[in-house]
């Protein structure tokens, strides 16, 4: 429990050329937290963004104060989500850390709502269930992210319906014990995240989420993505 | 033990049930017509495997929700964003 009693969030923001995104996510989640009167943090970690995200976030800073948004600094030649958390967490105060990405594909929604129902260890957004869903999406992205969960559920058996999804909640010891444990690169160590929690025995409840596809600035999904994800898929095969 | 370690062991496990039932050692001999049907169930079971994986995946495909209010409702948000922060001071 952080100090005080009450539960604190802090939300890890990864950004990289996010300049325009950041501002909205940041007002989003502020309007959300706010409204339902809960504490909480975010930081923002930047990857030595050429766009001037850096800046928007000091601005971001002065308005909402730094207690309540902190920007740390990275630079690193790759640019690896699990990096990123590491560094976000050593200046997280909260006592529950919720990952999500800058770029507005994930609408935000009442993640705690579900953790306090169900005390779960972790709370992963799923598009494929309930009303989650997506927006702007052809047939033809639809079918292979539908082909690949499919493959995944059938080779992992993960007890989850969406692994690649990135808007999560996990307690802080849990994430901290599982970014010891994972040692997988980019969106793969998503998916091992829950894999371990898992098999390490946590319990992982689930919201539907809609995923909008990237309000601004481009999205990729091309023959080298789905390539590393079969990579990424077959050594988790073989090694959790 | 790994999912594939598993799969490997499952797959030891049934291969050699099949092998000693079907591929007729001497020693363990099943009336004719069993053997015979049980020759080609791995052929046929692999078949049905991809019969349901293309079923369930065209299915999924099919029922894929598109949140179109979810995408309307956040462009409102974007307005809202925009304007209350411009009156925050934020210069974008």
């Amino acid at each position: 429990m952080a100090a005080g009693g009450a539960d604190k969030f802090s939300v890890l923001l990864p950004t990289y050329n996010e300049r325009e995104n950041l501002p909205l996510v940041v007002w989003l989640l502020a309007r959300t937290f706010q409204e339902s009167g809960i504490n909480f943090e975010i930081i923002i970690i930047d990857d030595g963004s050429p766009d001037g995200t850096q800046e928007i976030a000091e601005q971001l800073e002065k308005i909402y104060g730094s207690a309540k948004i902190v920007m740390r600094e990275i630079i690193s030649v790759l640019f690896l989500s699990g990096t990123a958390y590491i560094h976000g967490m050593k200046h997280a105060t909260g006592n529950f850390i919720v990952i999500m990405d800058a770029d507005l594909s994930h609408h935000v929604s009442l993640y705690f709502i579900k953790q306090k129902e169900g005390n779960f260890d972790i709370v992963s957004g799923t598009r494929y269930k309930g009303d989650g869903g997506v927006y702007g999406w052809d047939l033809k992205r639809k079918l292979i992210s539908r082909g690949a969960n499919f493959l995944t559920q059938v080779l992992l058996r993960p007890g989850a319906s969406d692994l690649t999804g990135s808007f999560r909640l996990y307690r802080k010891e849990v994430l901290q014990k599982l970014m010891e444990k994972c040692v997988s690169k980019g969106y793969v160590f998503q998916m091992e995240m829950i894999v371990r929690a898992r098999q390490l025995g946590y319990t992982i409840g689930e919201v539907p989420i809609s995923f909008v596809d990237r309000v601004y600035g481009e999205s990729k999904l091309g023959g080298n993505e789905i390539v590393s994800f079969l990579k990424g898929l077959l050594t988790l095969f073989a090694t959790t | 033990m790994t999912k594939l370690g598993q799969w490997l062991c499952g797959l030891a496990l049934l291969g050699s049930a099949w092998a000693a039932l079907a591929l007729a050692p001497p020693g363990l001999q099943l009336p004719v017509p069993y053997r015979q049907a049980l020759l080609p169930l791995p052929v046929y079971l692999l078949v049905a495997f991809g019969c349901y994986s293309l079923a369930t995946v065209g299915y999924r495909l099919a029922t894929f929700n598109d949140c179109e209010e979810a995408a309307a409702e956040l462009q409102e948000h974007i307005s809202a964003a925009r304007a209350d922060l411009r009156r925050r001071g934020l210069r974008f």
